[in-house]
């Protein structure tokens, strides 16, 4: 029979080892099911990987798409990283796109040194005040912050099309007779377009360049001080940190603003370096929320891990847009990303247990 | 008369509650045991998608087709399930991030647009369908007609589920074992039940609801195949477990209460009001929001029915 038992001591290299394994797994089962349903891996995997990650013009795309997980995966990582399930990043980045696009409306015909960090900044508030209404009801009332900030994605979603498609709000373009049959977000004012990088070739969206130096600042703040240490303790030990006198309802509020914070930007970064208007339908379609988690889960919540998974699943989730439609079979994505973050699932059991065989005993039962 | 605004909204409040009822009932019996599963919206496309390719593939008459396809949607979605189940009771994996996964893996974008496309099931009308149950002499007749005769039979094999999960619960040995795993797991490992087998079973048949309650979207609400056909149900259901405080006939209360905002806008635009129909459609989610609040607020949670072991492994060696 099988035994699980708690590891004592957690081998440091099974930490990566067990992520990649698990990715493994995944495309092991992803050919077998494309294997059943009749479809070649080989030549889907390899038009996967070629319209992903070969050529430049492919990676640029990649990065694009790589850009919003990179947030989302970080809102998630620094939430679950106190056992604090924030699964409102979704809405936090609907809610960060909506306060970014308005900063940038506000202030069209200032230079693009005012405008951006404005758009940062309202974006940033944006999402960490949104998230704070989970985090003050999970603080002070116990309210669990798991079901609210779910549900909140849908208010946030609803919002936004709200925004778009049934009043003449602000964010709406309606300047245009076919503004009007087909309802749009206003187009923002140039000086609100993200700067891109040109780094050999490549093109690095503004907001990525962003995103990895967040990444760098949370692994800074979560291992260097002692904001970090103790937001660790409350995560691993809620009673032993209460004891040791840690605020516990300060670092929820914090933790969780924080994390908002962190999703807004990457609403604030939608708007400016890819879509330049609030887009309702596209940013609702994308599921970026979601995807995040998978991202954080993979990468084990370590803030760097989180960028280099980000890039990885943003390749899968743009070589799913390009090859849409065709031969290529639909929901692969989906399908793609719910294996690997399964794996990585069952991987985590490896982490913390380790596993052994042995002879069912017959005394055992009696006993 | 059966014109009358209030009339058409109850009726589209049974239409429309009748797949979060399913769902919801479902996610009941697995969170009774302990066992939170966030896939909901998932299994519900699976179940749809797989409910409809059964309609549209299996010969035979018309009624007995429609049975089958309703069992190959609860065994499709049974089997999302215990993915599930295998990862958070064996592998004792985060139950939320688990959930999660499986509403990416199977939902809209995932395995159900995977099927839909690859078993070609867009775009063609349905071969069968639930119709209402019956005669149409009783459909007409004043109030009771829309409400009750025009509804199909998954209306009222709903109810059937209600009672029956309701009388499992209260009544049964295994209903009541059940129970005990969902509140003490520790207590009913040493009473002798078997925690895991428990939580299995219960997991699996949460699933298979949650897929029948897909098939009412594919198989008698809108008779079709569309990519993430069942818009967000899957989530509403979760809530109105909470909603329900864990209770079937609060259940059936809540999931009608629920679909009535679902119905709303449309009998609304129909009559030529122009409500954003935004609103109707957050207050389920902001008054469930609101139930956890006043529940946590007045420190009752475990006795409105929370059950105390929700989201937690059992591991015997660390009791």
């Amino acid at each position: 029979m099988i035994r699980v038992e708690r590891r004592l001591e957690q081998p440091r290299w099974l930490s990566l080892a067990v992520p990649i394994g698990s990715l493994i797994v995944a495309f092991v089962v992803m050919t077998g099911v494309l294997l059943v349903t009749g479809h070649d891996p080989a030549t889907t995997f390899r038009r996967l990987f070629d319209s992903a990650f070969l050529g430049s013009a492919e990676l640029n795309a990649t990065f694009v798409s790589a850009t919003p997980l990179l947030f989302t995966g970080l809102c998630a990582a620094v939430a679950f990283r106190m056992q604090l399930f924030n699964i409102g990043g979704e809405g936090q980045l609907y809610v960060g796109a909506i306060f970014a696009a308005a900063a940038a409306l506000l202030v069209s015909g200032v230079p693009g040194v005012v405008a951006i960090p404005l758009m940062i900044a309202a974006g940033a508030l944006g999402g960490a005040l949104f998230a704070l209404i989970p985090a003050v009801l999970r603080a002070f009332l116990k309210t669990n912050e798991i079901i609210v900030s779910l549900m909140l994605n849908y208010v946030a979603a609803l919002v936004l099309n709200y925004l778009i498609f049934d009043s003449l709000s602000y964010w709406r373009d309606t300047s245009s007779p076919e503004a009007k049959v087909f309802p749009q977000g206003k187009p923002l004012p140039d000086a609100a377009s993200w700067p891109l990088s040109h780094i050999g070739g490549l093109e690095l969206p503004f907001g990525l360049l962003l995103g990895i130096v967040i990444a760098g600042v949370v692994w800074v703040l979560y291992s260097r001080t002692r904001f970090g240490f103790e937001v660790q303790v409350i995560g691993d030990s809620p009673r032993a940190a209460t004891y040791a006198g840690m605020r516990t309802r300060r670092k929820i509020l914090a933790v969780m603003a924080l994390s908002g914070a962190i999703a807004g930007i990457g609403g604030a970064s939608q708007d400016g370096d890819v879509r330049h208007l609030l887009d309702a339908r596209g940013l609702s379609a994308a599921g970026y929320g979601y995807a995040g988690i998978v991202v954080a889960a993979l990468a084990r919540y370590n803030p760097f891990a989180v960028v280099l998974v980000a890039f990885l699943l943003g390749g899968i989730q743009n070589a799913g847009y390009t090859l849409q439609g065709a031969d290529f079979p639909s929901g692969l994505v989906g399908v793609m990303q719910g294996l690997i973050l399964f794996c990585a699932l069952g991987g985590e059991l490896l982490i913390r247990h380790r596993i052994r065989f042995e002879r069912r005993r017959p005394a055992e039962s009696v006993a | 008369m059966n014109n009358s605004i209030l009339v058409v909204v109850l009726a589209s409040a049974v239409t429309y509650g009748t797949p979060l009822l399913y769902s919801a009932l479902g996610e009941l019996v697995a969170e009774r045991s302990g066992v939170l599963n966030l896939g909901v919206e998932g299994m519900m496309l699976v179940g749809a998608v797989m409910g409809f390719w059964a309609v549209q593939t299996i010969p035979g008459p018309g009624p007995l087709v429609l049975i089958i396809a309703v069992c190959v949607a609860a065994i499709a979605a049974g089997l999302m399930a215990l993915i599930h189940a295998f990862l958070v009771i064996t592998l004792r994996a985060n139950q939320i991030v688990s959930g999660l996964a499986l509403t990416i893996f199977a939902g809209a974008g995932g395995l159900s647009s995977y099927l839909g496309n690859d078993l070609n099931l867009a775009d063609a009308p349905a071969k069968h369908a639930f119709g209402a149950f019956f005669p149409h002499s009783m459909q007409t007749l004043p109030v009771v007609g829309p409400i009750f005769f025009e509804q199909n039979a998954l209306v009222f094999v709903a109810w059937l589920f209600v009672g029956g999960v309701a009388f499992y619960l209260a009544r049964t040995r295994p209903g009541l074992n059940l129970k005990a795993v969902g509140e003490a797991p520790a207590a009913a490992d040493a009473m002798g039940i078997n925690v895991t087998r428990t939580r299995y079973i219960h997991t699996v048949v949460g699933g298979a609801f949650a897929g029948i309650g897909g098939a009412t979207f594919s198989l008698a609400i809108t008779p079709q195949w569309v990519d993430g056909l069942t818009q967000g149900a899957g989530w509403i259901a979760i809530a109105l477990v909470i909603f329900a405080f864990w209770r079937p006939a609060l259940c059936l209360v809540g999931a009608y209460f629920f679909g009535a905002f679902a119905g709303l806008p449309f009998t609304l635009q129909a009559r030529g009001v122009t409500v954003a129909p935004e609103l109707f459609q957050a207050l389920p989610y902001v008054m469930t929001i609101l139930v956890l609040v006043t529940v946590s607020a007045a420190g009752a949670r475990r006795r409105l029915g929370a059950p105390g072991a929700l989201g937690t492994p059992y591991v015997r060696e660390e009791r």
